[in-house]
């Protein structure tokens, strides 16, 4: 105990033995490759190329388009085949360039040559980030250049790489801290050559051992670097709880975590910002766990954006048996496919598969008012009673009581002995209340 | 893939503990003190027992099947509100009497007000005030090995001395589970153990009890009184398993402080100051119709929003 952590959270079945100990593999994408104009927050990229050009990895194939917004890079060399609507993770159609994958693997010009950072200006530092096309790759995906553009750039004192992984079953993070924990240092070092008076400091859970010594020897001899071994609790990783765990610092739904002088990177956004200003790699390439108990070879693979997810879940060995639920990410967090013919994006992060069904199997019962939920939110807030409100649809009691500080971490609805599907409601109100946020804006 | 995928919102792993799992455990807890009452009070302490369940099940059951409801009884809701019920009574009751409260009990404060989890008096206790008012003599004879005598508590309010060790034991005139400390505490163990409940609601309870007595119960600091009245009559049993109940106590940490403390005082002033020895069901119910006053007033502060 005495570990950094916060207040609240849960403990469920990690799953993380499953594929902790495979080595992250290359997979070598084959066919065709799909590239949605939003795999990020904000508005979505415009195409700059047509059907019938010649595209090489690494090209510019979307441009931001506006400032919240990210570049969108091509993985493969290959031939643009279309520029079509297609169906993402979250259900949506989305103009995606389809290029058909030659196999060549051609690169664009100094493509992966070394690059000295100390010798880049902060804002062209700021500017390899931007063209590179990176975005929190934890799952949310917000540009990453504008995370790394606050108002006051003196005001930042705490840059904060979350290595947290707390969503069951994950285990990319941790297998690059094991095999390039060098460049999760190198990112952060670019990251504070930013900010002059910021600390770095890296968070890891401590069902993470191998990890938080692997990288701790790595820092002994930076001054401005250190590893915060965190308390093993869902959700850890959540921005707001890793910030309260490591800084003591709070931050609310109305707050930007620049606002509490944090910058919060992912590890493998890191390890992104190393490639692109250190290595001249944008971003093409991200590390997926697929896993669960239908997987017949579970593991970690280092995959091209742009991959089917067909491709990857053959690359694991298939199913043993016919799944009930696939999920794109965590078990947590992550969204519930009902098909595999979708692309790997930026802010994808895991397959989970699983042989049965937990929430089909069970009815939700009346509400008995335990408070296990109550213990569990992260967020202080209560949710039979925003529960309430959300039965009703009444969209300002919901916000009275705070509804808008829920983080969707889905906490409450693990813990409810009733089954009741809290979260799935919290979700539905905060969408009504922020659009009419909009509405009245 | 043959078979379609079953699709739903996040999270798509839940928690082994249900509804019924829990109530089975609160079950399980009162079992020390359901034996000690049955080897006190003998077979017909054990014909109450059963008595008061079979009509509380029986009588959920009736109601949800001509009300064309979903069938309940599984949840083991029903079975925790008649063992309360019968731990509740006076070890020579007739069964009648505890089975007539169960009905009362799950048909009109439970059912009525929309079944599980919208009750806002605990059942069990608003039936046994029911009886109370209803059957007085009866509910209100206490005998000990067939030898009708007062309890402690009528003992302590008559200016009497009584012995704490026999209290804590259970040797006592009482109710059939209320009388054995030592059997109550074995089960709230289990309870926290399980963590089927919180500390909170029973400390703070127990605590502002105790100092109530202290400062109004013209005994100063004499421990033998003061430990004589918590573990005398419902205080441990009320305390740990039916100010506990989920559905009739706020769900806000400090609103069960502030419950708690209710309780605590309202039992010191009614067994100082009223007129009947004991007086922790009434406190506990009167608290639990307060409850969403309570629950409005300690609406706790959102992370990140503490100061405003």
């Amino acid at each position: 105990m005495g570990l950094a952590t916060f207040k609240g959270g849960i403990h469920p079945y990690e799953g993380k033995e499953l594929s902790e100990n495979k080595p992250v593999q290359v997979l070598t994408s084959r066919g065709e490759m799909v590239f949605p104009m939003a795999q990020h927050i904000g508005a979505p990229a415009k195409p700059l190329v047509a059907k019938g050009d010649r595209v090489l990895v690494g090209q510019k194939i979307g441009e931001a388009g506006g400032f919240i917004s990210a570049n969108v890079i091509c993985s493969v060399s290959g031939t643009v085949k279309a520029v079509e609507p297609r169906l993402m993770v979250n259900g949506a159609m989305v103009t995606s360039i389809i290029v058909e994958n030659d196999g060549l693997d051609e690169k664009i010009e100094h493509f992966g040559e070394d690059r000295d950072y100390t010798r880049l200006s902060k804002d062209e530092i700021r500017n390899i980030v931007k063209e590179a096309g990176i975005v929190g790759l934890g799952g949310a995906g917000f540009p990453t250049h504008v995370k790394l553009s606050p108002k006051d750039d003196s005001k930042i004192d705490y840059i904060l790489v979350n290595g947290a992984e707390c969503e069951p079953y994950l285990t990319s993070d941790y297998r690059m801290m094991l095999e390039e924990p060098e460049k999760i240092v190198g990112g952060l070092k670019v990251i504070l050559s930013l900010f002059d008076n910021a600390k770095g400091v890296i968070g890891i859970e401590n069902n993470k051992p191998e990890g938080i010594k692997k990288i701790q020897e790595l820092v002994k001899d930076e001054p401005r670097i250190e590893v915060c071994p965190l308390l093993t609790k869902y959700p850890q990783g959540g921005e707001r709880s890793l910030i309260y765990a490591i800084t003591g610092r709070k931050v609310n739904s109305s707050m930007l975590p620049a606002d509490a002088g944090c910058i919060v990177d992912n590890i493998d956004t890191v390890i992104a910002i190393y490639n692109a200003v250190c290595k001249q790699t944008p971003l093409i390439r991200k590390i997926i766990t697929v896993t669960g108990d239908a997987i017949v070879n579970p593991q970690n693979f280092s995959v091209r954006l742009g991959t089917n997810y067909q491709e990857l879940l053959e690359a694991a060995g298939g199913f043993k048996a016919d799944p009930e639920k696939v999920i794109s990410g965590g078990p947590m967090m992550g969204m519930a496919l009902f098909s595999l013919d979708l692309p790997v994006t930026k802010t994808s992060s895991a397959l989970t598969c699983f042989s049965k069904d937990m929430v089909a199997a069970q009815e939700p019962t009346p509400c008995i008012r335990c408070g296990r939920c109550v213990s569990a939110c992260p967020s202080h807030i209560v949710p039979p009673i925003m529960m309430q409100a959300a039965l009703r649809g009444d969209c300002d009691a919901f916000e009275k009581v705070n509804g808008m500080e829920c983080m969707e971490c889905g906490s409450c609805t693990y813990v409810c002995p009733a089954k009741r599907p809290l979260t799935q409601a919290f979700k539905d109100m905060r969408k009504q209340v922020a659009a009419n946020r909009r509405k009245k804006a | 893939m043959n078979r379609l995928l079953n699709v739903s919102s996040s999270p798509h792993v839940r928690d082994q503990v249900t509804t019924s799992n829990i109530m089975f455990d609160v079950a399980i807890a009162m079992l020390p003190a359901a034996a000690f009452g049955v080897y006190q009070f003998g077979l017909n302490a054990l014909i109450v027992i059963i008595g008061t369940v079979l009509a509380c099940v029986a009588s959920e059951y009736v109601y949800q099947k001509g009300m064309k409801k979903p069938i309940t009884i599984a949840d083991g809701s029903a079975l925790v509100t008649g063992m309360i019920l019968a731990l509740n009574m006076p070890g020579d009751i007739p069964v009648w009497i505890p089975m007539l409260g169960g009905v009362f009990a799950i048909i009109v404060v439970k059912q009525l007000y929309g079944g599980l989890g919208q009750n806002f008096m605990n059942p069990a206790l608003a039936a046994r005030c029911f009886l109370l008012i209803s059957f007085t003599g009866k509910m209100t004879a206490f005998t000990l090995d067939g030898v009708s005598g007062a309890t402690p508590l009528a003992v302590l309010k008559s200016g009497g001395s009584v012995d704490v060790a026999a209290m804590f034991l259970g040797r006592i005139p009482g109710t059939i589970g209320e009388v054995s400390g030592i059997a109550l505490l074995i089960g709230a163990a289990y309870m926290l153990w399980k963590r089927v409940i919180t500390i909170r609601i029973p400390a703070a309870y127990l605590i502002s009890f105790a100092l109530f007595v202290l400062i109004f119960g013209g005994h100063g600091l004499d421990m033998n009184y003061l430990l004589a009245h918590l573990c005398g009559g419902g205080l441990i049993f009320g305390a740990f398993f039916m100010a506990t109940d989920y559905v009739t106590s706020p769900i806000t940490p400090n609103g069960q402080i502030v419950y708690g403390v209710l309780m605590g005082c309202l039992t010191g002033l009614f067994r100082l100051f009223g007129g009947s020895a004991e007086g922790v069901s009434y406190a506990i119910i009167l608290s639990n119709i307060l409850v969403p006053l309570i629950e409005k007033a300690t609406l706790p502060k959102a992370f990140g929003k503490e100061g405003k």
